[in-house]
């Protein structure tokens, strides 16, 4: 092929790019707009007049919020991995009697709507008082992740070479010494690809936040963003500005972890 | 469809997990003759797998029974809190499946889910089998793809209902430029159904796209340039080797597709609320609406709702592993 070829698709493809990604260009452009030029017509295709007041609002309003799902996503992270990862051990190494139907059991759990999951937790919740806790999302918020994670785990562990865990043995170390000093390390990556979407699903979710904890001191900014759009439809700079904060982890994330962004998509969803 | 991918990719024997048609897969015979006693080592993979154990019933089957509960009394506010609920059976679904929502709702979940899918998984196979092709900054570039499908839904939701409004939006505005006149996306129960599915086409691309181009890398570069060597153009290589060779993982995406549309509140609940009317009310925004979009909750309705929501996903579900073991067969 020649370079010339080569250069007209990457032409095209930064053309597709844009485009995808219009409509994250649209929030980061509302969001710097000055709230008299929002109501342009027709809308400024670039922020004239650059002002920082919408990050300003969102900041000054919407701090505790982002602070929130921060725990809500760090909780979500240490449950999911702490029950997820044994699991996936036992499972996969230790042939745990009725894995199969274990796993079975996993992969229903996650065709469950979260809607339907809301209105169970919310039916305990009310009786337990956990409603409007953030340990309370925490829980819930966990239920989309763990089935993943187990599942994630057992197929990464099963493809650990036996003998290492055979020489682990012969040298005296029990299941759980095995399990601390060899198989979890290895195991890094599945752990953090684990931790990954756990954080990005509890951070982003807004059905559960909308439902056991709109009433709560401790809002996520889920529902944040959420309110605001409610009560202050005049200053979408704010909303947006809010919005691209809480793209933020995202962001990041995806730039430190991009293979493990693939590699979970691709090893939680196809044959091997 | 920001959701779960369904793990499906366990390796060797486990990937075989009970199968739509038998339920309980057969022991080996090897297996049966311990099967008596529990001996050291099971009593240890127990104690790692215990604490998934009591999550799954804590937290999966106690809410679930919960929520049938719920569907087969008729609480109201008041009977939630005393907890003395009227037991009434089946009426709520009778009332459900007797609704004038009902229909509505039904038509426009299968809408949303099937052209949502239909142009997901068409737009992410053009992007895959484009970006297969090694040019500079592709790499970097599928890369940027996989924005839209981390950002929180709420986010993309509230950035498409401002592009999508009548007045200041963007797209009216560009729709102008061309001669066409101003369309309420989102207020006119003509189109809101349409707009909401624009929005989750646009969330899903990404997810179809990294799916099937993992299952592109796994076709031997050998067979194309062998098709080349043939004489096969571009589009004879796509339906003659890609195309037939991809399906299994189609298949797949396909079905994962279906499962995450079908469970979609969050897109339609903040660019409509599910309205005007019920114009783009889904199975699953109605059961959200009943419960906590109104002022006045109808939990046993909802709960009801919901039901009929996991019913559906169960037995696409149900299909999805049957194709799975049917591939690990074959």
């Amino acid at each position: 092929m020649t370079t010339q070829r080569r250069w007209w698709k990457t032409a095209l493809g930064v053309l597709f790019t844009v485009v995808m990604l219009f409509p994250v260009y649209w929030m980061i452009n509302v969001s710097l707009t000055e709230t008299r030029n929002l109501r342009a017509d027709p809308p400024h295709w670039y922020p004239r007049d650059l002002t920082l007041d919408g990050y300003t609002a969102a900041l000054s309003q919407q701090l505790p919020a982002l602070a929130t799902s921060l725990v809500i996503g760090l909780g979500c992270v240490v449950l999911t991995v702490l029950i997820a990862a044994p699991a996936g051990y036992s499972i996969a190494l230790l042939n745990l009697r009725g894995r199969r139907s274990l796993n079975f059991l996993l992969l229903v759990a996650q065709m469950i709507p979260a809607v339907v999951m809301a209105m169970g937790f919310y039916a305990v919740y009310v009786r337990l008082g956990l409603l409007n806790t953030v340990g309370g999302l925490i829980v819930a918020n966990s239920t989309i992740a763990v089935p993943f994670g187990v599942l994630l785990y057992t197929a990464f562990m099963s493809g650990l070479p036996r003998e290492i865990l055979q020489a682990a043995r012969v040298d005296g170390a029990s299941a759980w010494r095995s399990f601390i000093s060899v198989v979890l390390p290895m195991s890094r990556n599945s752990t953090l690809t684990v931790a990954l979407f756990a954080f990005l699903w509890a951070w982003s979710d807004f059905i559960f936040a909308s439902t056991l904890n709109r009433n709560g001191n401790f809002i996520p900014i889920t529902l944040g963003i959420y309110n605001y759009i409610g009560n202050n439809t005049t200053q979408w700079n704010a909303i947006m500005a809010t919005a691209a904060i809480a793209s933020v982890p995202a962001a990041v994330l995806l730039v430190m972890a991009q293979r493990y962004v693939a590699a979970g998509v691709t090893a939680g969803a196809v044959k091997d | 469809m920001t959701s779960t991918p369904i793990a499906l990719g366990q390796r060797g024997e486990s990937g075989r997990a009970a199968g739509a048609g038998s339920p309980v897969p057969a022991a080996p015979p090897r297996r049966r003759a311990r099967r008596r006693t529990m001996s050291a080592s099971q009593w240890t993979a127990l104690g790692f797998a215990a604490p998934l154990l009591v999550y799954l019933v804590l937290f999966y089957a106690y809410p679930l029974w919960r929520n049938i509960d719920l569907s087969v009394h008729d609480y109201t506010i008041r009977a939630f809190v005393q907890g003395d609920p009227e037991f009434v059976g089946i009426q709520n679904y009778v009332e459900l499946f007797t609704s004038s929502t009902f229909g509505t709702a039904l038509a426009n979940t299968l809408f949303f889910v099937f052209v949502s899918i239909i142009f997901q998984f068409s737009l992410g196979l053009a992007l895959a089998v484009f970006f297969r092709a090694n040019f500079p900054l592709s790499n970097l570039l599928r890369a940027l793809f996989l924005v839209p499908w981390l950002l929180p839904l709420i986010v993309s939701a509230s950035t498409w209902s401002w592009m999508l409004n009548s007045d200041h939006g963007i797209v009216n505005s560009v729709l102008q430029s061309f001669g066409i006149g101003q369309i309420n996306w989102l207020t006119s129960p003509d189109t809101s159904l349409l707009a909401v599915t624009i929005a989750n086409i646009w969330l899903g691309i990404p997810f179809n796209l990294v799916i099937l181009y993992s299952g592109l890398q796994n076709i031997p570069g050998e067979v194309y340039e062998a098709a080349s060597l043939d004489g096969a153009g571009p589009w004879r290589q796509f339906w003659s080797i890609t195309f037939p060779l991809l399906k299994p993982v189609s298949a797949i995406t396909l079905l994962l597709g279906l499962i995450y549309t079908l469970k979609v509140v969050d897109v339609i609940w903040v660019m409509t609320t599910g309205g005007p009317g019920t114009s783009s009310t889904t199975l699953a925004v109605w059961s959200y609406r009943e419960a906590f979009g109104t002022g006045q909750p109808s939990f046993s309705l909802a709960a009801a709702v919901g039901n009929v929501l996991i019913v559906i996903a169960l037995v696409f579900g149900f299909l999805h592993l049957r194709l799975q073991r049917g591939q690990e067969n074959s």
